[in-house]
């Protein structure tokens, strides 16, 4: 009995170096992307992370029509897309009195159809294929390394800035009276955002990479009001879906991206319907207190 | 008081010939005067008349279009401001006690520590608004007027020597109404400036040393005795409140 189970839960990383690497990659993902989700929850911004998503298409295309399909010329032009997108739609909507989510949805479209564009004028179905959806199994050792720097710095760098970040997302008015305009930090978390997204492109693909950042944090809501311990849980559901989904992968012989952020997406539904704040608590009935 | 009558002090908030536009449209128009420190003034107006722009452009959140605001020895962090209706986001998971912490910006910044002082003092501002035994309460469970307190008990912690609220008591039943304008009058008594947006006038009399009466262009401004009048009511009500999309360009100098 143990033996099978340890052939199932276990066997296959303890077997296979790539199916080692690509545990690790979810990990690493889900240590920086879940937090990120939590903050862009909170700053009423779930979609953002979608459209971003598409933003750092036409970077990847062209860095893989330099470089082929090398990992580090792929992650910079896809960082470079995403932060001239960010920058541009924050920038325009600064200047003018247009709302920052148009502003936002423009850019990325723009940047969607050109992405598209060059992939089709020089790569093939698979590239097209790979760029959508990843390979969390092909994940190297310099990938890896990759993901493990991104999620460092996300950690370190959300600390430094959560005090100013959360100010000017929950009260800009009084920020902006105490210290000036707090955009500094808006567009750090920005980056932050893009360069997760990035990381999460390698491993899941352009399609999957916001599942992980959005699924978990979505779920967490469900378990505690608290931040930091919405993070926590995100970050967990997040690497337990990271777990599960190459698992699912490795014996069902599905698809790693979609694989794992299925299981996210289970996990926000248990969430919904179990959770502290969830579904359960909300139908059953209780009876008020005295005041 | 007029531009010239008094030569500036340390502290005092000068306009001169200012005027602010929204799409070159002036919603303060030549506006001139000053906030002597330690004063209580009552800014009131019409809808539209221009009363928050003119906070804002104090603040320096608005920029002034023509004309200038000196703050006289006043730096950006001697001014405390409390928006009308307070743009915060109550769903934020943030306790009572955080939002009032983050009045000690000015001496912690973004990334300084507060120490046991300091929460103390932002204790002791939330007994001072009625507010104690709310510490741990969640920003999205307060009603309205506790609220204001709580921002109230923010305002205290940030220790300006220059306060502007905007409609302070919007929405508030009268208790809240009477405890906050205590801590106005308190904050007066320690020779800090306090300048509010009202719409009561009944309170502004009762309350208010000063008052500067606002449709756009100044009515009036000095004692509130003065100022509420029924001639500068009737002034008032003459500010037409659209905008005329046909104005021609204003090459008034100063206030007329």
């Amino acid at each position: 009995m143990g033996a099978v189970a340890y052939d199932f839960l276990i066997g296959p990383f303890a077997e296979f170096p790539f199916m080692r690497r690509a545990l690790v990659a979810c990990f690493a993902l889900a240590l920086g992307s879940a937090p990120i989700g939590v903050v862009l929850m909170l700053r009423r911004m779930s979609l953002f992370g979608e459209a971003m998503s598409h933003a750092i298409l036409p970077g990847a295309a062209i860095g893989f029509m330099v470089a082929g399909f090398s990992l580090p010329a792929i992650s910079i032009g896809g960082i470079v897309a995403g932060l001239v997108v960010a920058l541009a739609a924050g920038a325009a909507t600064r200047a003018t009195d247009q709302r920052e989510d148009a502003n936002f949805a423009a850019f990325y479209l723009i940047a969607l159809a050109l992405g598209v564009t060059l992939i089709s004028t020089r790569g093939s179905a698979v590239d097209v294929m790979h760029i959508l959806f990843g390979s969390v199994l092909a994940v190297n050792e310099a990938a890896l390394l990759l993901l493990g720097a991104v999620a460092s710095v996300t950690l370190l760098v959300m600390a430094a800035i959560y005090r100013p970040l959360l100010v000017e997302g929950f009260d800009p008015e009084f920020l902006r009276s105490v210290q000036g305009s707090g955009a500094l930090y808006h567009f750090i978390f920005l980056g932050l955002v893009v360069v997760n997204l990035v990381a999460g492109f390698q491993a899941l693909g352009s399609l999957m990479a916001v599942g992980l950042m959005m699924l978990p944090a979505a779920a967490a809501r469900y378990w505690t009001r608290s931040l930091v311990g919405s993070m926590a849980v995100a970050s967990l559901i997040a690497a337990l879906s990271g777990y599960c989904g190459l698992l699912l992968s490795y014996h069902a012989d599905l698809p790693s991206g979609p694989s794992i952020v299925l299981f996210a997406g289970a996990g926000y539904l248990i969430s919904l319907a179990i959770g502290r704040q969830g579904l359960m608590l909300h139908w059953r009935r209780r009876h008020h207190l005295e005041a | 008081m007029t531009p010239d009558a008094i030569a500036s002090l340390p502290g005092e908030i000068r306009l001169q010939n200012v005027t602010v536009t929204y799409d070159r449209h002036p919603a303060v128009h030549h506006v001139s005067g000053g906030f002597l420190p330690g004063s209580l003034t009552a800014i009131v107006g019409p809808n539209g008349a221009g009363k928050s722009t003119l906070l804002k452009a104090i603040v320096g959140h608005l920029p002034v279009t023509e004309g200038s605001i000196e703050r006289h020895q006043l730096k950006p962090c001697d001014i405390a401001y409390l928006p009308q209706q307070a743009s915060l986001d109550r769903a934020y998971p943030i306790s009572v006690l955080e939002l009032v912490l983050l009045g000690h910006w000015r001496r912690a910044g973004a990334f300084g520590r507060i120490g046991r002082e300091g929460i103390a003092a932002a204790r002791t501002a939330l007994q001072a608004v009625g507010l104690e035994g709310f510490e741990d309460r969640s920003l999205g469970s307060l009603s309205i007027g506790q609220a204001q307190r709580a921002l109230f008990a923010r305002v205290l912690v940030q220790d300006a020597k220059v306060i502007l609220l905007d409609e302070p008591f919007n929405a508030l039943d009268a208790r809240t109404v009477a405890d906050l304008l205590a801590l106005m009058q308190r904050w007066h008594g320690e020779q800090r400036t306090v300048i509010a947006v009202l719409h009561d006038f009944d309170l502004v009399r009762q309350y208010f040393p000063d008052a500067l009466y606002l449709a756009r262009r100044l009515i009036a401004w000095g004692k509130v005795e003065n100022v509420l009048t029924a001639e500068n009511q009737l002034a008032a009500r003459r500010m037409a409140e659209s905008w005329d999309e046909r104005a021609h360009i204003c090459h008034t100098d100063h206030a007329a």
